[in-house]
C-alpha cells in the first residue's frame, strides 16, 4: 500500500470507528430515542389532531321572525349539515347574551320578509351576526353561512324547476385538496418543522455532551481530523433522521389519511437534502455552544421558531412585511414545507420541487462550510 | 533522562478576562525516560501548558517544539507520538471497557496482530481483563483512571501527558497508578504528571513548579527541599494542647509555616532564624522539639511566602458554646439502603465538644450518605442521627439551625457581591435587623473581607472564595460545623489559612466534622473513622491508625500507608 492509500485507509477506519461508537451510544441512550421517535410522533399528533383550521359544529342561533315553508326548508338545510348545530327562536334578543358569552358562534336572522324577497331573488334577505373579537372564526362562520345560503338558493331554484341567474356567479373549484381539509396541508408542513427540530437538536446536543463530559478533549488528542469528526457525527444522525421521517410519513398516510400523490424517491431525495441542512445547523450550533443547555436553547430559537413562523407552514409568507419575506429565504423549512405539501397533495411537480431543492442545497453548503471553518481540532 | 522531548521558549498564553497570563513566558525543556512533575495550585496554568504541548491550544507568543515538531502545523504527527489523559479520563461512559479501547485503537490505527497484542498487554497491565464487558460508567473511580490510561497507551507513545490523574482517586488506586507509570518510564517513555499534591511532585525525577502562570522552580525536588535542611521541626507531646502550640508558634518571629500532623505540630523556620527549641513553648505546654528532614511542601511554602495568619480573629468574637458533657454529634447504627444496595451499614460514632472528627474513605464508600443523614438531607433506613442532642430525622430544622455546613464545591452565588451573599445567608439563618448587621460586620472583619464587599463572589481569588464560604457557614454562630472536603484542590497556602480559622473555632468550643479522601486534611483531625464499603472499618486518632499498621518493614507509616493497609486488609477479609 502506498503512503496516501494507507493514510486514506486510516481515515476511513477512524470514520467507521466514530460511526460505530455513535451508533452504540444512540442505541444505549434512551434520551436519543425519545428525541428521534417519541418527540416527533407527539408533535405530529399534536399538529394532526390539535391544530385545525376547519370549522366543526358551528353553534348557530337561528332567528325566524315569521315561519313559512321557505324558512322551514332553510332551517332543515342548516340542521342537516354536519357543519352546523342550530337552535331556533322567534326573537334575536334570545340569542344576544349567548353570543356575548361565546356559547354560540353566530346568529342568523331570517327577517319577516324572507319568503317574499327570497322568491324574487333580488337581495339576500338574511342577516348574519358574528363575534368580531375573534376575526378568524367570525370570517369562517360568515363564509360557511354564505355558502350554506347560496346552496339553499340553488336547491330552491332547482326544486321550483328554475335556473338561478346571478349577474356574476363565482364557482370555486378547489384543486389538490378538494375537501379543503386543513390537516392535509398541516401534517406535511408539521413534518418539516419536526424534522428540522429533531435534526438540529440531535447533533447540537450530542456534540455539546462530548464537550461537557471531557471526551472531546480526549478525541482531539488523537490523530482524528475535522472531516472524520464531522462525518462521524453526520452519518449516524442522518440515518436516524431518515428513520424518523419514514415513521412520520407512515403516520401521516395511514393514521391521518393524508393523500400522497408524488413519488417516494423524490420524497427521499428532498428529505436527504433537508436533513443535511438541519444536521449541519446543529453542528454549527454545537461548535459555538459547548454545553447542552445552551445548545438546546439556541436550537429552539434558531431552528424551531423560524421554521414555525417563517416557513409558510401556518402563516402565509406572501402576507408578511418585506424584511420577514427576505429572511424567510434563509429558512430551510420554507423550501421543505412547500416541497412536502406539493409532493403529498399535488404530485411530482418539478417546477416546484427543483427551486426548493436548490434553495435547501445552497443553505446546506453554507452551513457545512461554516462548520468546517469554525470547527478546529483545537480547544480555543 | 535522555534527550529533550519538549522545548519551550518564552511561551505565553493569555485568556480573555484573566488578570494575568495562564502561561507567562515559560522557557524550559521536558526530558524523556522519567517523570516530570508539573506541580502548582489550581489555576496555576498546568492544564493550559499540557494543552499547548498537545496543540489543543495556540500560544500567543514564544516557540514550542514537541519531538522536534510544531504541535500546530504538524498536529497529526505530534498526536501520534504523544498520548494524553485529560482530567476526567475522556472515557465514553455508555461504552464498555473493550469498546472504549477499540475506539481509541481505531483512531490511532492500531490494527490486526498489533491490536491483539496491545489489548492483551494493557488489560493485564491494568488488571481490567475481567471487566472487559462492563460499561465504563459502571467502573469505580480507580478503574476509570486505569482505563483512561490504557486508552491513552494504545499506541506506545514517546511522551505521555497526565492531567491530574490522581485527583479524586483514593490512595490505593493512586499508589497503583504510580506503579504503572514507573513501568512506563522504565521502558523509556517520557511522562509529564500534573498535580496539585506536593507529596506527588516530590516523587518525580524532575519538577516544574508553577504559580499564577509563572515557572517558579525547575529541577529535582530534592534540589528545592535541600534548601530547607535544618529548618523543619516536629513539636511532640503537645497532645490536647497542639492547637495552642500552633497558634503560639504562628506568633513567633522566624516561623514561616506550621501544620498539625496527628499528635505533632510541624514548624518551619525562615532562613537564618534561630532553630526552634522546647524553650520557645515554655509558657504554653510541656513539649519536645526534634528536627525533622524537610519535605517539598516546606520548600513550596517558603518559596511563596508565609501564609499562617497570626491568629484567626474570627473565633475571638464567637459566642462560646455551652460546656456540655454529652456528645455533640452522634451516629447510632446509621443505615441507609437504596433498593438492594446498602450505602451505609450500621455506622456509629460520637463526637465530643471541641473535637475535629474526620470521616475518611475512598469515593463511593458511604461518606456522603452518612454526612447527608447527619445533616437531615437524607432519612436513615434505620438508626439515629443526633446533633446537639436533637434527633435530626425528627427535629430537622431545629437541628440544622445548630450546624454550619460548607459544601465541597463553591456553593455561593457567583453573580452576587460578597456583601449580598453575606446578607442572603444571614437571612437564610433567620437573622434580621440589628442582629444581621452585627453578624455581617463580625465575619467581614474577622475574615478581612472589607476590601471585597462589592466584588462579585465569582470573581474572588481562590483563597477569598474559601473564606467567604466559611463566613456564610458560620454566620449564625453554630456550635457544630460540617465541612465536606473543604480544601481539596486548594493550594497549600490557602489550606493553611483555612485550617488556622478552623483551629480557632475548635479552641472556642465548636465541634467540627470533616469528610475527606485527602490525607493532609485528615492529619488535622483529632479522631478519624475510616469508612469503606459502607462500614466503619477502623477508628481512632491519626496516630492510632498509623500505629495499627506499623510493621518491621514499615517502621514509620504515614496516614496514607495506614489507609492503604487497612483497606487492603478489609479486602482480604471480604475475599476470604
Amino acid at each position: 500500500m502506498s503512503v496516501p492509500e494507507a493514510a486514506s485507509a486510516d481515515r476511513l477506519r477512524r470514520i467507521i470507528a466514530l460511526i460505530r461508537k455513535e451508533t452504540r451510544q444512540i442505541l444505549r441512550d434512551p434520551s436519543t430515542v425519545i428525541i428521534a421517535i417519541v418527540l416527533p410522533l407527539t408533535l405530529l399528533f399534536l399538529f394532526g389532531y390539535g391544530v385545525s383550521f376547519d370549522a366543526r359544529r358551528i353553534e348557530i342561533g337561528l332567528v325566524i321572525e315569521d315561519p313559512t315553508p321557505e324558512t322551514g326548508s332553510f332551517t332543515a338545510s342548516l340542521t342537516n349539515s354536519s357543519l352546523f348545530a342550530a337552535r331556533t327562536a322567534r326573537d334575536r334578543r334570545n340569542f344576544e347574551s349567548d353570543l356575548v358569552a361565546g356559547r354560540i358562534d353566530g346568529i342568523v336572522v331570517l327577517g319577516s320578509a324572507f319568503s317574499a324577497q327570497g322568491a324574487r331573488g333580488d337581495r339576500a334577505p338574511i342577516q348574519v351576526i358574528v363575534d368580531g373579537s375573534d376575526p378568524n372564526k367570525a370570517t369562517l362562520v360568515r363564509n360557511y353561512l354564505q355558502g350554506a345560503w347560496g346552496n339553499w338558493l340553488i336547491q330552491e331554484a332547482i326544486t321550483r324547476g328554475e335556473r338561478m341567474t346571478f349577474p356574476i356567479s363565482v364557482e370555486p373549484r378547489v384543486w389538490f385538496n378538494p375537501e379543503i381539509a386543513s390537516h392535509h396541508y398541516l401534517v406535511p408542513g408539521s413534518i418539516a418543522i419536526i424534522l428540522m427540530l429533531i435534526g438540529a437538536l440531535l447533533t447540537a446536543l450530542v456534540i455539546a455532551r462530548e464537550w461537557e463530559r471531557g471526551t472531546m478533549e480526549a478525541l482531539l488528542a488523537t490523530p482524528v481530523g475535522i472531516i472524520d469528526l464531522l462525518a462521524g457525527k453526520l452519518i449516524p444522525y442522518f440515518v436516524l433522521g431518515m428513520i424518523t421521517m419514514a415513521l412520520a410519513t407512515g403516520t401521516a398516510l395511514f393514521l391521518f389519511g393524508v393523500p400522497f400523490r408524488g413519488s417516494f424517491s423524490v420524497l427521499a431525495l428532498m428529505t436527504a437534502v433537508f436533513l443535511t441542512t438541519a444536521l449541519a445547523q446543529g453542528l454549527l450550533i454545537s461548535t459555538l455552544a459547548r454545553n447542552q443547555l445552551v445548545a438546546a436553547q439556541s436550537t429552539l430559537i434558531s431552528a424551531f421558531l423560524p421554521s414555525f413562523f417563517l416557513s409558510g407552514f401556518v402563516f402565509e409568507i406572501a402576507g408578511m412585511p418585506l424584511p420577514l419575506r427576505i429572511i424567510s429565504y434563509a429558512v430551510p423549512a420554507r423550501y421543505f414545507v412547500s416541497g412536502l405539501q406539493t409532493l403529498f397533495l399535488a404530485g411530482d411537480v418539478w417546477s416546484v420541487i427543483w427551486p426548493n431543492l436548490a434553495g435547501m442545497a445552497v443553505i446546506a453548503v453554507v452551513y457545512i462550510t461554516l462548520t468546517a471553518v469554525k470547527t478546529k481540532t483545537r480547544l480555543d | 533522562m535522555s534527550e529533550a522531548l519538549v522545548q519551550l521558549n518564552r511561551l505565553v498564553k493569555r485568556f480573555d478576562g484573566m488578570p494575568h497570563p495562564a502561561v507567562a513566558e515559560i522557557t524550559t525543556a521536558i526530558m524523556g525516560g522519567g517523570i516530570t512533575g508539573l506541580a502548582g495550585p489550581d489555576g496555576a496554568g498546568k492544564t493550559t501548558l499540557l494543552r499547548l504541548i498537545l496543540g489543543l491550544l495556540k500560544a500567543d507568543s514564544g516557540t514550542l517544539s514537541v519531538c522536534g515538531r510544531d504541535p500546530l502545523s504538524e498536529a497529526a504527527e505530534v498526536r501520534d507520538l504523544v498520548a494524553y489523559m485529560p482530567q476526567r479520563f475522556g472515557l465514553y461512559e455508555d461504552l464498555t471497557v473493550i469498546e472504549n479501547l477499540t475506539l481509541y485503537a481505531d483512531l490511532r490505527a492500531v490494527v490486526g496482530e498489533e491490536r491483539r497484542a496491545a489489548f492483551e498487554r494493557l488489560l493485564s497491565f491494568t488488571n481490567l481483563a475481567p471487566f472487559g464487558g462492563r460499561l465504563a460508567g459502571a467502573l469505580s473511580g480507580g478503574m476509570k483512571q486505569k482505563l483512561g490510561l490504557a486508552c491513552a497507551l494504545i499506541r506506545t507513545p514517546r511522551l505521555l501527558l497526565l492531567d491530574e490523574p490522581s485527583a479524586g482517586v483514593d490512595p490505593v488506586s493512586r499508589r497503583e497508578l504510580w506503579r504503572m507509570v514507573r513501568t512506563l518510564t522504565d521502558e523509556g517513555i517520557g511522562v509529564v504528571w500534573s498535580t496539585a499534591y506536593l507529596d506527588e511532585a516530590e516523587r518525580c525525577e524532575r519538577v516544574l513548579l508553577m504559580n499564577d502562570g509563572r515557572l517558579i522552580y525547575e529541577g529535582s525536588p530534592s534540589g528545592l527541599t535541600n534548601r530547607m535542611v535544618g529548618r523543619s521541626f516536629h513539636v511532640r507531646n503537645a497532645g490536647e494542647g497542639r492547637r495552642g502550640v500552633l497558634a503560639s508558634a504562628a506568633k513567633m518571629p522566624g516561623v514561616i509555616d506550621g501544620v498539625i500532623q496527628g499528635a505533632n505540630v510541624r514548624i518551619v523556620m525562615a532562613a537564618g532564624a534561630a532553630p526552634l527549641s522546647a524553650e520557645d513553648f515554655k509558657g504554653v505546654s510541656q513539649v519536645e522539639v526534634t528536627p525533622v528532614p524537610p519535605r517539598f511542601e516546606d520548600a513550596f511554602v517558603n518559596l511563596l511566602g508565609s501564609a499562617t495568619p497570626a491568629v484567626s480573629r474570627l473565633a475571638a468574637g464567637t459566642r462560646r458554646a455551652k460546656p456540655d458533657a454529652g456528645p455533640v454529634v452522634e451516629a447510632k447504627e446509621l443505615t441507609r439502603r437504596f433498593g438492594s444496595f446498602t450505602a451505609a451499614d450500621r455506622i456509629s460514632f460520637s463526637i465530643g465538644r471541641g473535637e475535629i472528627f474526620g470521616l475518611l474513605g475512598p469515593n463511593g464508600a458511604g461518606k456522603s450518605t452518612t454526612f447527608k443523614m447527619l445533616c437531615g438531607l437524607l432519612r436513615p433506613t434505620s438508626g439515629e442521627a443526633r446533633v446537639a442532642g436533637l434527633d435530626v430525622a425528627v427535629q430537622t430544622s431545629a437541628a440544622r439551625n445548630r450546624l454550619g455546613y460548607m459544601a465541597q464545591k463553591f456553593s455561593l452565588y457567583g453573580d452576587l457581591s460578597v456583601a449580598q451573599n453575606l446578607a442572603f445567608f444571614a437571612g437564610v439563618y433567620g437573622l434580621a435587623g440589628a442582629r444581621r448587621r452585627r453578624a455581617v460586620e463580625r465575619v467581614t472583619e474577622a475574615f478581612s473581607l472589607q476590601r471585597y464587599l462589592n466584588t462579585n463572589a465569582g470573581m474572588l481569588p481562590a483563597g477569598f472564595k474559601q473564606r467567604l464560604a466559611l463566613c456564610c457557614a458560620v454566620m449564625h454562630e453554630p456550635p457544630v460545623l460540617f465541612l465536606d472536603e473543604p480544601t481539596s484542590g486548594v493550594d497549600p497556602l490557602t489550606r493553611r489559612e483555612f485550617w488556622a480559622h478552623i483551629n480557632a473555632f475548635v479552641q472556642s468550643g465548636v465541634t467540627v466534622m470533616v469528610t475527606t479522601h485527602f490525607l493532609d486534611e485528615a492529619e488535622y483531625c483529632d479522631r478519624i473513622a475510616l469508612v469503606y464499603r459502607a462500614r466503619v472499618i477502623a477508628a481512632g486518632t491519626p496516630d492510632d491508625l498509623k500505629d495499627s499498621v506499623r510493621t518491621h518493614a514499615l517502621p514509620d507509616p504515614t496516614l496514607e500507608d495506614a489507609f492503604i493497609a487497612l483497606v487492603e486488609a478489609d479486602d482480604k477479609k471480604v475475599a476470604a
